[in-house]
């Protein structure tokens, strides 16, 4: 295009001052001898490419927060689904593992005292009568289960069959009124009943002033209720008090097996007797897999219901068990082994079915 | 050398003989150099400055102007010591501007040249001082006492020596 000729010599001084400024800047170096055009060449090409660096930034952020993300919300609303599913998931495995431990225990407890016949119960329910203290168990009398019979856990005494139904069974709490359970003090040996209260915690009775009880002193069942073997868990001295009014101490007595949290129970079918002072470590802990096979159960023997810590009830669905003497062991289902952690599984093997012999 | 411009209809165009303005310019610079050397009052004066604004206001062509100061400038950077360009810029704005100024103005009375010699010394110092200041980063002043007298001085030497080069115009 063609430059008018007014404009011609304002054009040639641009050029000529223009070209005169290219020569100075390729001569003079700036800060670290980078010479002046390259400083120009930078700063006049950086606008471009931060611009460039601006757009591309500003397209990958919208791809990234706004297009990219149109299906963030249903990808959140199943991830909060799952979320919510492992929770639950990983609260059942909570639970199952608890469970294993605590079936871990019992059949611990189970292989330390192979001698004596047991079956392993789950709590399937408790008393909707909020004055008693019962529980309902998942054996009844289709597995051997009969009234009066002693219900433990590993840690101690829990209670006595109270009444057997073919396949459930209630169970009378040691802390309800009406239970109780022959016992004696672990040092002294003074014997004296154990009866439940009501609340939370027992009490020991009949125990001389004379006597010296500390609190912590273990409370073992004496085996003269004809219900528990001797030597078994009742609980622990608490508290200590004279009664003035009274020739025999004040003790309150705390459970030792939890009774306020109980999922599964052992209920002894014999009377035999247990060795806790000699086995006491052995019936904690003990691997379910390294299991011992069952030895052959001794000739077991029903509770006698002759000295029954709670008076029977006329209600109980069951007849009290005759003190028969060739009366059969109890039949356990042979439906799972020993060894298996499932709570429903008896954990004796089934007993050969001899007379016994009280 | 001859030189006829557009504005040779309206105002008068000076015109020299061949080789004059070469000579001259070679002269001034030459005796820009050794002057000092002889006479250290003397580096106060621009001739190269003096001759770009005598021939511009002659000419009255900005194009010429503009093409004679930049020969002048970049010859005066190439004989001193600073970056090739910076003198060359100045003596092309002030050639350009004195022969913009001459087509325009009267430019033969004595009192006029000495104004405009006055002005345009101020404007190839401040030209150079910007061009300082933007490319090469230095922070010189604009105005100094010494720059006052030197201007003076300049435009004094100067309407001496444009009576002396009006001597070598070819007789119109």
């Amino acid at each position: 295009m063609p430059i008018p000729s007014r404009h011609r010599s304002l054009t040639l001084f641009a050029a000529a001052i223009a070209a005169q400024i290219l020569l100075l800047a390729l001569q003079i170096r700036r800060g670290q001898q980078v010479r002046l055009i390259r400083v120009w060449a930078i700063e006049s090409v950086s606008p471009l490419g931060r611009g460039a660096a601006w757009s591309v930034d500003g397209a990958r952020s919208l791809w990234n927060n706004y297009i990219a993300l149109r299906h963030t919300r249903e990808e959140d609303d199943q991830l909060r689904t799952e979320v919510a599913a492992l929770r639950m998931r990983n609260a059942q495995l909570e639970s199952r593992a608890a469970e294993a431990d605590r079936l871990a225990g019992l059949l611990g407890f189970r292989d330390a005292h192979a001698e004596v016949q047991m079956l392993a119960a789950r709590v399937i329910g408790a008393s909707p009568d909020r004055a008693s203290h019962m529980v309902f168990i998942s054996r009844g009398s289709r597995d051997g289960l009969r009234r009066d019979m002693g219900v433990i856990t590993p840690e101690g005494v829990v209670g006595k069959v109270f009444a057997v139904y073919p396949d459930t069974s209630q169970v009378l709490l040691l802390t309800d009124k009406e239970s109780g359970v022959g016992a004696l003090l672990g040092e002294s040996r003074a014997q004296g009943p154990v009866r439940g209260t009501g609340e939370p915690l027992l009490g020991l009775e009949y125990i001389s002033n004379e006597v010296k009880v500390e609190p912590g002193e273990r409370i073992l069942t004496s085996g003269q209720d004809r219900i528990f073997p001797k030597d078994l868990p009742v609980g622990t001295v608490l508290q200590v008090q004279p009664d003035r009014h009274s020739p025999f101490l004040k003790i309150s007595v705390k459970p030792a097996a939890r009774l306020d949290g109980l999922e599964e129970v052992l209920v002894l079918l014999t009377r035999q007797e247990f060795n806790f002072r000699k086995d006491a470590d052995k019936s904690v802990a003990v691997p379910v897999a390294s299991a011992a096979p069952p030895k052959p159960a001794a000739p077991a023997t029903l509770p006698k219901p002759a000295a029954p810590a709670t008076p029977p009830k006329p209600a109980a669905p069951t007849p009290p068990p005759k003190p028969k003497p060739a009366a059969p062991v109890a039949q356990p289902k042979p439906e799972a082994p020993a060894t298996e952690p499932k709570p429903e599984a008896p954990v004796t093997e089934p007993a050969p079915e001899t007379p016994d012999n009280p | 050398m001859e030189i006829h411009t557009q504005y040779d209809q309206y105002i008068e165009v000076h015109k020299y003989y061949a080789g004059t303005i070469v000579w001259v310019a070679i002269l001034a610079l030459a005796l820009e150099a050794l002057l000092p050397v002889y006479f250290r009052s003397a580096a106060i004066l621009e001739l190269p400055l003096l001759v770009t604004i005598y021939f511009g206001l002659s000419w009255r062509n900005p194009s010429s102007g503009l093409l004679l100061g930049m020969a002048i400038g970049l010859a005066q950077d190439s004989l001193g010591h600073t970056p090739f360009g910076m003198y060359g810029i100045a003596k092309t704005a002030v050639g350009f501007v004195a022969s913009s100024f001459g087509s325009r103005i009267d430019v033969e009375h004595p009192i006029s040249r000495f104004l405009l010699t006055f002005a345009f010394f101020h404007v190839h110092n401040a030209v150079l001082v910007v061009t300082n200041r933007l490319l090469l980063g230095q922070h010189e002043p604009y105005l100094e006492a010494n720059l006052i007298i030197a201007s003076v001085v300049n435009s004094a030497v100067a309407v001496l020596l444009y009576a002396l080069l009006d001597k070598l115009r070819k007789p119109s």
